[in-house]
């Protein structure tokens, strides 16, 4: 049984006991535990079944490798699943339940499918599921969804909150072990500004544990020290629980901090993005222990070497009383050493090398009393939910048993892989090493940063230096390297010495036994969260799957929570053994970031709730929202829809709202619209050239209605123009136009007509405008008093600057509505007073504010466009009748040019027309009319579709807009269109002016 | 995410503060153009792999338009220089020069 | 005519790890013409003590401030009761120039972050620099802020004077809540 030791845990604060949950069960650990070493300290090894054979599962490493230990961590706002255990601090309160298993972790029904391992090979689902059809999405998915997939999604919305933070260092080491410290420090000399960030609590990385000295002091003596001295130095920060996540073009690194996770109590966000862009990036990011592959290596109690290492001198925990150790190396036989001086039994190594001399690791283990078998192998773990022994074999063979050794821990190691996960993510090359049996950073080509040279230098174990006092030389070097490749000048200080370890060289061994049979090979598994076996990867290399990226995804090989950290390497090899090449010529997948899952929630930071998307408000915003708006979002604007009053529908309300206007008065807040300044000597020339029409001859006081084109022809926008005097226009956008029309006109003075002195300023938001409309309008405004808008003194699409009701305004006469209409530009900071004064003078009068809906109600009746509605990025003026607004004398226009190619002259492009259906009813937004026969693939022929359509309560009937083949030709005649619920609506093509053709209510 | 140095306002910054505009250099082709050359104005792009053209502006910024010359494979920024010129001048070029001894401009069209 | 209301009626908030406060109405001219010439010089700065700023600078005395936007911009800042007198100066100083001068106090609103932790509230929003060696005082820097553009300088030391569109400003002051939340002090600067 795995227990706490009654010494030792050099990371725990015995004095600080916590008390935590697991499946309901109260256990406990002490500050400084993490998940893991508690749940081993309360004998829980077995903490999950696994994701497609349901077999049991147990820890197998003590860091961001685990690929087992994976829970649902918390409850309500704060439950998230598939948290990572040995990742995970522990915090007095913290609950926690295992995942992937029906009923319970200890007995679980889906476990049958390891008794059927043999129908499941790779690729089953794909070869099993595909025929019939019809069942895979009502039988199968759900089936298999249910039983596959690890942790449960959360239901509640997250209780927490999170942040982004842009940070700028000239130097960043990821990792704060031995290598990344040193590093630092022999970087920061230079008087660069250095950030090291390190996932885990703690400084130093593996080093304290391996032990050894560093001139002269114990190693975890040393580190206390340089970060001391690092804490000190001004132009360096650490941050611990900081994991770089991911490296990305010219120096940009993702990190990712965890703030609040082992402290949930903590006022603050949970977790912060560190968004860096650094000069030069060093890696000094370790290395991860390889798992050896034997039959029955995912037998709880299975672990790696280091984890077994770690647990005993970290966290004071026995993973176990008896524990053999196999392996291919000398580090493991620290491992061993510990346990002997934990005092705890080590019954054999099983070391598969033959050496012709012991190195010093065997001696000491020897001189220990450990029993060491050299050329000797596992043929198989004995055990179900815990390891109870090992059949021995020897390597070389094919697993014939040579003695059963009583143990409850294995511990193994198959060699150190670098992790190159962070030098890789933006093109750092690797390169295969022979001798140490492993991929590592290819220094001479590294990713690429804007000024053509490498911004990433690994360190440490990161560049497969792997002993202590290699590390630390390589260390300052590669700080050396970074703060020059930032551009300071180094400070050259000799790395401090540790003393050699002596280590003999690693035998790679990619299966054990090398000989093992296809009963061995099918229960060694390579990737134990997505149960892929050695079996597996020879099954795909068999079928064809020989690229790395095939069988990958063939297998699923790596393709789990844990992106293969433990698994690939091995895969691969196997995947070169199958394919009888060498293991560079297979090469590996391509690493991604991040390196451990990260929250969405950092990814989002700020933006959720209030702030998720900037919403625009007017100056009369508060006013609408105290008196009944419904909002409409138009881009990131909110625009009322309709006002609606108690006892209203909606319906109702923009009914009222029409009726209204058309009858008494209405007001809109119309400050949304676009309103863009052009001024200068070229200003009617430029003009000219952005609008179909001819804006040059505009008198000053007049107002002009414009449409804008892009370069292919289509229509982009429309507005009215007026022309403040000779130099000077403003020019009204749409709502949506305002940003858009202004960087057009921008990009086009810029990059084409530079030379063209015009200057031109977005004044969109220094205008509160209110369209004041309806047959009483003049009468407000005359009752405002202040300046004549009388029918001759403001006539039709005249505009005049004065005072109403003391405020200073710009009056347009213009109507979007075609009735007596206003529109009326104050300054911003005076809109709702302006507002307020409209209200009172028109208490009587009949004044009520109207939203968008009443708005495009009163232009359809009126056959007036709307951009977006009748325009849909592939519509010209021309379709839209709106020839007239079209300048023949113009030598040049933007999109000119374009409405000369032939389909744009094509009779039969749909043109626009008023649709009235016979029944009265309101036609289907974006139905089709259908025409006789059908398309290639079988489709109804369309002869026309619907681009806008109301209920018209001045008409009382339904009326839309639609573009219509040969439209304007065929007054009178009667299309079809289908609804949804498969009826069809008949509707005559009538004009699109419904209301007062004549234009007499607009005009008097 | 790449960084640019702006020519215009000399900022140096990350890529959220500016707008990708397309190649550059591209001449307009109006009325009276050929159905060719306005099908190569309006629609045709270089795509190369390596050496590039690019507009772009700096939206968040100052708000100008200004040019790129970067390497569409290593992402190496060769230089910015002016949005109001036809070509890119010869400083940019000699620093391409300079980076990729092998690279020959593309003939236009 | 009303009393000018700004974006936010000049609301502040303290809760968190700085003082955030909508300024009120101020007064911002856009003015636009060739920074070189004299009669923009004059345009901008008749009047007052200031100088004309540099690029990336803003050049700033009392309620008057000069700041650079892009080579053929200034925003010249005044109290918002000032505007019309100085637009009708500008008018005068660049009659007969290409130059374009407009009120745009009303289109904006300004934000001030003040307290020790400004500049790191500023940084969890904006993708610049702003560790004490890279932005002072003086230095005047458009960009954005979440999603939305803002420009913003440093009153001094410890206090950001932020400039965002009228309509954004909610979101950018609510934005500026987020970021100034308590117990989310970062300790890079």
């Amino acid at each position: 049984m795995s227990t706490r030791l009654a010494t030792g845990g050099r990371l725990l604060s015995k004095d600080k006991a916590l008390s935590f949950t697991f499946n309901g069960r109260r256990l406990r650990g002490f500050s400084g535990d993490t998940l893991a070493s508690a749940l081993l300290a309360n004998d829980q090894m077995l903490v999950g079944r696994s994701f497609k054979y349901h077999r049991p599962r147990g820890i197998v490493a003590s860091g961001a490798e685990e690929p087992n230990g994976l829970v649902n961590m918390g409850e309500g706002g704060r439950f998230e699943p598939n948290q990572r255990i040995t990742t995970t601090e522990l915090f007095d309160g913290l609950t926690a339940t295992s995942q992937n298993h029906w009923p319970s972790l200890d007995f679980d029904v889906g476990a049958i499918n390891s008794k059927l391992a043999r129908f499941l090979p790779a690729g089953f689902y794909y070869k099993m599921f595909i025929h019939p059809r019809p069942l895979w999405k009502h039988v199968y998915e759900p089936i298999i969804r249910r039983s596959a997939g690890l942790g449960r999604a959360p239901t509640a919305p997250d209780a927490d909150t999170y942040e982004h933070f842009h940070a700028f260092c000239d130097v960043l080491v990821i990792g704060g072990g031995v290598a990344g410290l040193q590093a630092a420090k022999a970087a920061a000399r230079s008087g660069a500004r250095v950030l090291v960030l390190e996932q885990t609590p703690h400084w130093g990385g593996r080093a304290p544990v391996d032990g050894g000295t560093v001139d002269g002091k114990p190693v975890d003596k040393f580190v206390e020290e340089l970060v001391s001295e690092l804490a000190d130095m001004p132009n360096v920060t650490l941050r611990n629980r900081t994991m770089g996540a991911g490296v990305y073009d010219h120096g940009y690194v993702l990190g990712y901090e965890q703030l609040g996770d082992h402290a949930p109590e903590k006022p603050g966000p949970r977790h912060r993005l560190w968004r860096i862009r650094a000069g030069h990036v060093l890696t000094a990011t370790g290395a991860i222990e390889r798992p050896l592959p034997f039959a029955g290596n995912d037998v709880p109690g299975v672990m790696l070497a280091s984890a077994v290492r770690d647990y005993v001198v970290n966290y004071g925990v026995s993973p176990g009383d008896r524990t053999v150790v196999v392996t291919n190396n000398d580090n493991a036989y620290l491992t061993a050493i510990a346990l002997k001086y934990a005092g705890l039994s080590v019954p054999a190594i099983l070391d598969a090398r033959v050496l012709p001399t012991d190195s010093p690791a065997m001696e000491q283990a020897k001189a220990l009393g450990i029993r060491v078998l050299m050329g000797h192998a596992v043929s198989s773990v004995k055990g179900g939910k815990r390891v109870t022994g090992v059949a021995v074999c020897s390597q070389s063979g094919e697993g014939a048993v040579l003695e059963e050794i009583a143990c409850d821990v294995v511990a193994m190691s198959g060699g150190w892989s670098p992790v190159v996960h962070l030098w890789s993510h933006c093109g750092g090359k690797l390169l295969w090493d022979e001798t140490q049996a492993h991929f590592r950073p290819d220094v001479d080509k590294a990713p690429i940063g804007a000024d053509g040279h490498g911004f990433v230098t690994p360190a440490g174990c990161a560049n497969g230096v792997m002993q202590l006092d290699a590390i630390l030389a390589d260390a300052v070097q590669a700080g050396e390297i970074a703060c020059a490749a930032a551009g300071f000048r180094a400070r050259h200080s000799d790395a401090p010495t540790a003393e050699p370890s002596g280590e003999t060289p690693m035998t790679p061994v990619w299966m054990m036994p090398q000989g093992a049979g296809i009963k061995l090979r099918s229960k060694a598994w390579l990737d134990y969260q997505n149960d892929v076996k050695v079996s597996d990867v020879q099954l795909a290399a068999q079928e064809g799957f020989e690229s790395v990226e095939h069988a990958k995804r063939y297998t699923t090989l790596g393709m789990a929570t844990d992106q293969g950290k433990l698994s690939n390497i091995n895969g691969l090899a196997t995947l070169a053994a199958a394919r009888n090449v060498a293991i560079p010529q297979v090469g590996t997948t391509t690493f991604r970031p991040p390196y451990t899952p990260i929250s969405m929630g950092a990814i989002g930071g700020e933006a959720r709730g209030d702030v998720f998307q900037p919403l625009r408000r007017t100056p009369m915003h508060d006013w609408h929202a105290a008196n009944g708006a419904e909002w409409e979002p138009v881009g990131h604007w909110r625009r009322p829809y309709a006002y609606r009053r108690s006892g209203e529908s909606t319906h109702e309300a923009v009914m009222r709202e029409v009726r209204n206007t058309r009858d008494k008065l209405g007001l809109l807040d119309a400050s949304t619209l676009g309103k863009i300044v052009v001024k200068g000597p070229d200003a009617p020339r430029f003009l000219d050239m952005l609008y179909t029409n001819m804006m040059s001859t505009l008198k000053p006081g007049k107002c002009r209605y414009g449409l804008m084109c892009s370069e292919n022809g289509f229509l982009i926008d429309d507005g009215v123009v007026a022309r403040i005097d000779d130099d000077t226009f403003l020019c009204h956008t749409t709502t949506g136009g305002a940003e858009r029309i202004h960087q057009h006109m921008e990009e086009w003075l810029q990059t084409e007509w530079w030379d063209w002195k015009v200057h031109v300023a977005n004044v969109t938001e220094q205008y509160a405008q209110i369209a004041v409309v309806g047959p009483n309008a003049r009468t407000a405004l005359e009752r405002l008093g202040g300046m004549d808008v009388g029918k001759d003194a403001l006539g039709f699409m005249d505009w005049a600057e004065g005072t109403l009701g003391g405020f200073a305004v710009r009056v347009y006469r213009i109507s979007f509505s075609g009735e007596l209409s206003y529109e009326i530009a104050v300054d911003a900071s005076h809109g709702q007073a302006f507002w307020d004064a409209l209200m009172v003078v028109g208490a009587d009068l009949g004044a009520m504010p109207y939203g968008t809906e009443c708005l495009h109600i009163l232009r359809a009746e009126k056959g007036f466009i709307m951009i977006g509605d009748e325009t849909d990025g592939t519509v010209i003026p021309q379709d839209l009748g709106l020839d007239w607004a079209i300048s023949k004398k113009k030598e040049d226009y933007l999109g000119k040019r374009a409405q000369a190619r032939s389909h744009m002259a094509d009779p039969t492009r749909w043109k626009l027309v008023g649709l009235e259906t016979e029944d009265g009813s309101v036609l289907p937004d974006g139905a089709y009319a259908v025409a006789a026969g059908e398309n290639a693939n079988g489709q109804r022929n369309t002869q026309g579709r619907v681009t806008s359509t109301y209920h018209s309560p001045t008409l009382d009937r339904g009326i839309a807009m639609g573009l219509v083949l040969h439209g304007p030709d065929r007054m009178g005649e009667v299309l079809e269109f289908p609804r949804l619920d498969g009826t069809t609506v008949k509707a005559k093509i009538v004009s699109p002016v419904f209301y007062d053709p004549q234009g007499e209510k607009q005009n008097v | 995410m790449l960084i640019l140095t702006c020519p215009v306002c000399g900022v140096t910054a990350e890529e959220t503060e500016f707008h990708a505009g397309g190649e550059a250099h591209l001449t307009r082709h109006g009325p009276g153009a050929s159905d060719a050359d306005f099908e190569d104005y309006l629609f045709m792009r270089a795509n190369p792999r390596g050496v590039h053209f690019e507009r772009w502006r700096h939206v968040y910024g100052c708000g100008k338009w200004f040019h790129a010359a970067r390497c569409t494979t290593t992402l190496q920024v060769f230089g910015t220089y002016t949005a109001q010129t036809s070509a890119p001048p010869q400083e940019i070029l000699d620093k391409i020069a300079d980076a990729r001894p092998d690279w020959t401009p593309r003939t236009p069209g | 005519m009303s009393e000018p209301v700004s974006a936010l009626h000049g609301i502040s908030d303290d809760h968190g790890l700085v003082r955030i406060t909508e300024l009120g109405p101020r007064g911002m001219i856009t003015l636009r013409g060739d920074l070189a010439s004299s009669a923009i010089k004059k345009a901008a700065t008749k009047g007052t003590d200031l100088s004309l700023p540099g690029p990336g600078q803003a050049v700033l005395s009392g309620d008057d401030g000069v700041a650079w936007m892009s080579p053929d911009e200034l925003l010249v800042m005044c109290a918002y009761d000032d505007v019309q007198a100085r637009l009708a100066r500008m008018t005068k100083a660049t009659q007969g120039k290409h130059a374009l001068a407009v009120n745009v106090s009303d289109a904006r609103a300004v934000i001030e972050v003040s307290g020790t932790r400004a500049r790191e509230v500023v940084a969890k929003l904006a993708p610049v620099d702003l560790s004490p060696d890279a932005f002072t005082p003086g230095m005047f820097r458009r960009t954005r802020m979440a999603q939305v553009a803002a420009a913003f300088w440093m009153h001094d030391d410890t206090t950001f004077r932020i400039i965002c569109f009228r309509s954004q400003a909610r979101y950018v002051f609510d934005l500026l809540k987020v970021a100034a939340q308590p117990g989310s002090e970062v300790d890079y600067f």
